[in-house]
């Protein structure tokens, strides 16, 4: 496909002197606005001057170099990852997620050598820490149950311990409903998400853990529409994203104001292609997954927002949720089952009836251009360093704009939905948990019936 | 990443510091096949081997506390750590004072870090209002390094909530956005305070005031989406407001006069049309203009042909006009 000739304009240059106001000289936010444009353009300007063929050849998904530099991490880290010592967990994830959507198969003996590892994380009165012997902490615990379920196999999978895990994520509940991170610890909506999301995965979500965690959610949107970390704060991306992931999988989406949160979401696109995480900061490769994820889930929820824009529906109270006239999102996702833990597994199945509703192919040229490392691994932006975090993002971020116009589960996406060629193609993701669909589907069998 | 500790060769191995003596250190159980194994250095293992044996031994010792203050010196992501210091300090009955310095020096170096944060509204939390001003002067240290640190602000927000000092609120935010007018962080703490302080008198009392200097903010620089959503956001809740309010078309009509950026303006405009607005003769003549320029548009209705105009001039977000081109609310179509 050929490439996104979006680029045209900035947003953010000074208007010239035409303008109602004169403005003396630039702000901090419009100099580094500038800096990140300048050094984008360039890398779009060589790519614009060469052959299609070439063309083809820069957007190409090094695939090797990113397994290379993904399977050397998992064997050995260097002494400055001690910064990351009570991450280890999340190392797990970034990197095995990572070679799961590049469709590697992993070896049966390091598989079984990180579900051993990760039990040494768990603790004994469930959920898993930071890493051996740390306390337990919710984020960890996403990051090792996902890395499980990545793995697949039925050892990963059986040696989580449910009912402990369970007893931990209780004890994690404040009065208010949300969630701490860890045993008095802080309270935000990175917490929520993943109690929720570990909690629907592992078919242990109920009521009472789900009980007042909309509320919450529903303090922490702005203004902008999006979602913030903590009520009052500024709405930010990592935050929309867990935020309505929970939102969804507690089957309370319709209780946002989901169509100042699409707005909100679709202008965080920039010029550069990629996705910034906050109105009028800097364009970052791991917003592709954050921010485009949101966009994902929405496309999936279209039915609430249109019916929300309807005038009889916008009495501006959200409190009635519970009448007849409110679309909830079972109704969308098929026959609820009444199960809260089987949301997830009916959301996915719903194609989205429109088109993406950002530029995809732009999307997809920001990762494999600005945000991709030859050597292997992916990185924030032009002039920053590669690692685990941002490799994990952007490819869950481009394979998330890959499957954007899909379909039928039972077909392949068109090759025009793939920039790039169509090897670039990664596998799937579930976007409410961020695992590989096959291996939800696994896991989903799995523990549905044991 | 920084180096672990900012005096490496003077430090004396716990080994070899008598008053340790008692402790038998306890290695790290990473298992027979350890993964993502981190090369440790050794005054880092060796200080985690001794944090481990005390945190075991729920030792609540002086000695414990500074184990700590090394421990976090070399990885302040270490929640375990903090967690296991809280109680320590907690049994010792420690002047917070002091740990409140302890934390300024280590959070200049690592202002994006959770744990630190949350240690800090810990130690505002037990010494009360008196620590306000002192929080608020810190919190704006940090933003004057970087305005827009999430950490710093939410970390205000909740001192501001729980122990007070919002008198000077407002005026800082005018600061902060004078110095940068796209500074949206800023914008969202003027939007807190607008709704939030005690002292104002809440969003309807003030919104006039805001309307006015929201719209001088746009007029100024057109392409700024801060106050465009600031402006949506002083009638949230209120959209019979928002369409009646002559100042919001006001603002879109004038701005589209201008012909520059009118991105935000058309795109406000099609929210208004969507609650009901009936747009002025003068409006519907600025847009046909408009439209004249963008061939091939032959649309029935304004909002129509916003959405139109919005696909030309916005590329990056075609898609999003189409699909709201095509679900307007059918009273508007």
């Amino acid at each position: 496909m050929e490439s996104s000739s979006s680029f045209s304009r900035s947003s953010f240059s000074a208007s010239p002197n035409t303008g109602l106001d004169q403005q003396p000289k630039l702000t901090v936010t419009q100099l580094v606005q500038l800096e990140v444009e300048e050094k984008v353009a360039q890398i779009y300007r060589v790519l614009n001057g060469v052959s299609p063929h070439a063309q083809s050849l820069m957007s190409e998904l090094w695939r090797d170099k990113h397994v290379e530099f993904l399977t050397r991490g998992l064997e050995q880290l260097g002494p400055s990852y001690h910064v990351l010592d009570a991450n280890r967990p999340w190392l797990c994830y970034w990197i095995l997620h990572s070679i799961a959507l590049l469709g590697e198969p992993l070896d049966p003996e390091l598989e079984n050598n990180v579900a051993d590892f990760l039990s040494h994380c768990e603790d004994k009165d469930g959920g898993y820490g930071g890493g051996p012997g740390q306390l337990p902490h919710l984020a960890t615990t996403y990051a090792a149950v996902n890395t499980l379920i990545t793995l697949g196999s039925e050892n990963a999978l059986s040696s989580i311990n449910r009912d402990n895990l369970y007893k931990f994520l209780l004890r994690m509940k404040d009065s208010s409903g949300a969630f701490r991170m860890h045993d008095a610890g802080e309270i935000d909506v990175r917490a929520s998400y993943t109690a929720i999301s570990v909690a629907s995965i592992l078919n242990i979500l109920d009521h009472e853990l789900a009980k007042d965690v909309g509320n919450y959610i529903l303090r922490c949107q702005t203004y902008e529409g999006g979602i913030a970390g903590e009520p009052g704060s500024e709405a930010h991306g990592g935050y929309t994203f867990c935020g309505l992931a929970t939102m969804i999988l507690i089957n309370e989406a319709d209780r946002l104001d989901l169509s100042s949160l699409l707005d909100w979401v679709a202008f965080r696109q920039g010029v550069e292609g990629g996705f910034q995480g906050r109105t009028n900061k800097l364009v970052d490769g791991c917003y592709s997954f954050w921010q485009g994820g949101v966009l994902a889930l929405m496309q999936r929820l279209l039915l609430i927002v249109d019916k929300q824009l309807m005038p009889s529906s916008d009495n501006g109270e959200s409190s009635s949720i519970g009448s007849t006239c409110s679309i909830k999102s079972s109704d969308l996702v098929g026959q609820g089952s009444g199960k809260l833990s089987d949301i997830g597994f009916h959301f996915v199945k719903i194609y989205a009836e429109s088109v993406p509703l950002f530029h995809s192919i732009a999307l997809q040229q920001y990762i494999l251009l600005c945000s991709q490392v030859l050597e292997g691994g992916f990185k924030d932006k032009p002039g920053k360093y590669r690692d685990f975090y941002h490799s994990c993002y952007c490819l869950s971020g481009l394979s998330v704009s890959q499957y954007s116009w899909w379909k039928d589960a039972g077909a392949s996406p068109l090759p025009t939905a793939v920039l790039g060629p169509y090897c670039n193609l990664l596998e799937p993701i579930h976007p409410l948990y961020n695992v590989v669909l096959d291996r939800y589907h696994k896991s989903f069998d799995f523990f549905s019936t044991s | 990443m920084s180096s672990s500790s900012s005096d490496d060769d003077d430090r004396i191995p716990f080994s070899r510091r008598p008053e340790w003596s008692d402790v038998r250190p306890v290695p790290q159980d990473d298992g027979p096949h350890p993964i993502v194994p981190i090369a440790y250095r050794d005054d880092f293992r060796e200080t985690m081997d001794y944090f481990r044996a005390v945190y075991i031994a729920d030792e609540r010792s002086r000695r414990a506390l500074d184990l700590t203050t090394e421990a976090i010196g070399m990885n302040p992501g270490n929640y375990t750590v903090w967690h296991f210091r809280r109680l320590v300090l907690e049994a010792l009955n420690v002047d917070l004072h002091e740990e409140r310095d302890f934390i300024n020096q280590i959070a200049i170096r690592n202002s994006k870090n959770y744990q630190i944060w949350h240690h800090r509204r810990w130690v505002a939390e037990n010494l009360g209002p008196e620590a306000a001003d002192k929080e608020l002067e810190f919190t704006k240290s940090i933003l004057a390094l970087d305005a827009k640190n999430y950490h710093a602000w939410s970390h205000r927000q909740w001192i501001l909530l729980s122990l007070g000092g919002w008198e000077k609120e407002l005026d800082y935010c005018c600061k902060l956005l004078e110095d940068d007018i796209f500074n949206n962080s800023a914008w969202n703490q003027r939007y807190f305070v607008i709704t939030k302080s005690p002292v104002l008198g809440g969003l309807q009392a003030m919104r006039d005031s805001e309307v006015s200097y929201t719209v001088e903010a746009i007029l100024a620089n057109p392409q700024n989406e801060s106050p465009w959503r600031y402006l949506r956001g002083l009638y949230k809740g209120d959209t019979d407001l928002l369409v009646s309010d002559n100042q919001v078309s006001d603002v879109c009509l004038k701005v589209l006069k201008t012909n520059l950026n009118y991105t935000f303006a058309l795109s406000l405009l099609l929210d208004l049309l969507s609650y009901g607005f009936q747009p002025s003769d003068e409006l519907k003549t600025v847009i046909e203009a408009l439209r004249k320029t963008e061939p091939d548009s032959s649309d029935a209705n304004l909002a129509t042909t916003i959405c139109s105009l919005l696909e030309t001039v916005d590329p990056m977000r075609s898609n999003y006009w189409a699909w709201r081109k095509n679900n307007l609310p059918f009273q508007v179509c």
